[in-house]
């Protein structure tokens, strides 16, 4: 402490040569994600529980007892399978984002407004995209715990008609991944609890009817197109594919959707903790 | 002389429509205590930030550490330790978590940190409250684990950005004893405070601060001998009188200040004047013969009262 101290950082700085991102990461994002599962540990235990039971509810209500009702219902390849069996993926992707969106908005937006916790994180060595990427991480740990309990309610009930649902839990990674990013971003640009609420107000309705229960051939084709351009019916139509086992390279472009959804977030989040904090 | 460790050349911090520091320029040398006295608005806080590397500056130099905090942001702030003015504690982990994830943030090894904060918690006489959680400490722990966060890595200077507002005379006497034993360490101190006794107590050396400005420098002593005088008599005359009483007393000690609420006197000796003031027939309700402080440096320089 009193003696000068000099760290190799200190010296490559000295010699003049900036890091790649500059003064936005120190590659130090798994300090910020340590805190998270530390504090998950001690105070948010519960919340954590309610998360996971709560898709398996819906499975076991609308899957098992409407599902009797119902009987097969046709995938978009043209496929029959089980009603809960079609609902069971898509049961999947919403845990997904609903996990990424509870960690990623509500979370964020109270350490950012009211426990000051990046204000001392950036007094640190870290750059705002290790704030950013470890937060996504640690919302990614808890998206994948989930989908792992969930995948594993699904095998016990007969449910996974394919070998391909075991690429359901990466699917379920990079859902979550683009959720949490974009989710992370918009609460950076959110002041009052009014604002917030707003998340509520589109996360609703997508989760109704992103083809989450019902083909999408139910609707017009305008409305079709909206529904397309959401990005839960991306993700569920993805994880389907893969747990019903009608995989075509047609699941590509949904891949593809949720990469451009993850860059973006992490380009606004970071420039916003960047003009928040650093400015 | 060795390398100064902070060098501020005619810096700016604008914002859209006012400015918050304009065109201050100061040195720091290691080891010694810089204190940025002010009111409440006057920069200080601005500056530091900019000095911690979270605040890009407008124009001017600055130089942290020997490096230029625009483009080395993460080296300069690997090396401060920062304590910001409002405790940013972080409420979801206990004490001891505190400090152990804070020494990770710098990235430095597990190890060495829980050693780190065990020798800390002692500094900062919170043994006993290693497990306890954030919310249950009092105010004046509160601050002392902040400090002792900010310990927590290989620091070159200890950044303090109002270290003991709102804080009880008690708590403040425990707090300036801690960070008086940094000092004594050879730790590199820069302190903003609002407070007198505060900067007479801490700083070598500092500068007064009004509206962006740099106002007077020099040390607390140095300051008080050339914009006060060695004591100041504070007379009571009751508010409806003050204004009458003044027109008598011109002329009394070097200098006469009237407030609103009292008439200041400043002078060599306070009991000389007092008693030149009673064979003058004047009789105040209330008398206080004090020594003077920077609080009367900051009235001679600005006209107005520190605190308002």
């Amino acid at each position: 402490m009193t003696r000068p101290h000099l760290s190799p950082s200190t010296l490559a700085a000295g010699a003049g040569r900036p890091r790649l991102f500059g003064s936005l990461y120190a590659g130090n994002a798994r300090s910020v994600m340590a805190r998270g599962w530390r504090a998950t540990r001690s105070t948010n235990a519960l919340v954590v529980l309610s998360g996971f039971v709560e898709p398996i509810f819906y499975l076991l209500s609308m899957g098992l007892g409407l599902g009797t009702l119902i009987g097969q219902v046709q995938t978009v390849e043209g496929a029959s399978v089980p009603y809960a069996a079609f609902i069971a993926p898509a049961l999947l992707a919403v845990a997904a984002m609903n996990g990424a969106i509870y960690d990623s908005t509500w979370n964020v937006f109270f350490k950012m407004q009211f426990a000051k916790l990046y204000e001392g994180m950036l007094a640190t060595s870290l750059g705002p995209l290790d704030v950013a990427l470890g937060e996504i991480s640690l919302a990614l740990l808890r998206g994948l715990l989930y989908a792992t309990g969930f995948m594993l309610v699904m095998q016990a009930l007969g449910l996974n008609l394919s070998w391909w649902a075991l690429l359901a839990l990466p699917a379920v990674l990079l859902v979550a991944f683009g959720f949490a990013s974009v989710g992370m971003a918009v609460t950076s640009y959110m002041k009052t609890f009014q604002q917030m609420d707003w998340i509520n107000f589109v996360l609703l309705p997508m989760f109704l009817f992103s083809a989450t229960f019902y083909p999408l051939s139910v609707y017009p084709q305008g409305i079709q197109y909206v529904i397309q351009a959401l990005p839960l019916w991306h993700g569920v139509e993805l994880v389907r594919g893969l747990t019903t086992g009608q995989v075509d390279p047609g699941l590509l472009w949904h891949v593809l959707y949720y990469v451009a959804m993850i860059a973006i977030g992490l380009f606004f989040t970071t420039r916003r903790l960047k003009a928040l904090f650093l400015n | 002389m060795p390398e100064p460790v902070i060098v501020a050349q005619n810096l700016v911090k604008r914002y859209q429509d006012f400015v918050a520091v304009d065109g201050i320029s100061f040195e720091v040398a290691p080891g010694e205590s810089f204190g940025l006295l002010g009111p409440n608005g006057a920069g200080k806080s601005t500056t530091m930030r900019m000095i911690g590397a979270v605040s890009t500056r407008t124009s001017g130099k600055l130089s942290v550490l020997g490096l230029d905090p625009n483009g080395y942001g993460p080296e300069i702030r690997s090396q401060l330790g920062v304590v910001p003015q409002e405790n940013n504690l972080d409420m979801e982990l206990r004490v001891r978590e505190n400090l152990m994830v804070y020494g990770r943030y710098f990235g430095l090894p597990h190890a060495r940190v829980a050693r780190r904060a065990d020798e800390l918690l002692e500094f900062a006489q919170l043994e006993d409250k290693a497990t306890a959680k954030v919310d249950d400490l009092s105010g004046g722990m509160k601050r002392r684990l902040t400090i002792a966060r900010a310990l927590i890595n290989d620091l070159r200077m200890l950044l303090l950005d109002e270290p003991t507002t709102g804080l009880d005379p008690q708590a403040r006497h425990i707090l300036w004893d801690r960070l008086f034993r940094l000092k004594e360490q050879g730790t590199t101190l820069l302190v903003t405070t609002h407070y007198m006794d505060e900067a007479e107590q801490l700083c070598d050396r500092l500068v007064v601060v009004d509206k962006g400005r740099i106002m007077a420098e020099g040390s607390p002593a140095d300051l008080i001998r050339r914009y006060s005088s060695r004591e100041v008599l504070e007379v009571r005359f009751g508010s409806t009188q003050n204004a009458e009483v003044a027109g008598r007393i011109q002329g009394f000690g070097e200098r006469v200040d009237v407030l609103p609420d009292r008439i200041l006197v400043y002078s060599d000796s306070g009991e000389n004047e007092l008693e030149r003031m009673t064979a003058a027939g004047l009789r105040p309700i209330t008398s206080l013969v004090r020594r003077s402080s920077l609080e009367d440096v900051f009235l001679r320089l600005t006209g107005r009262n520190l605190i308002e």
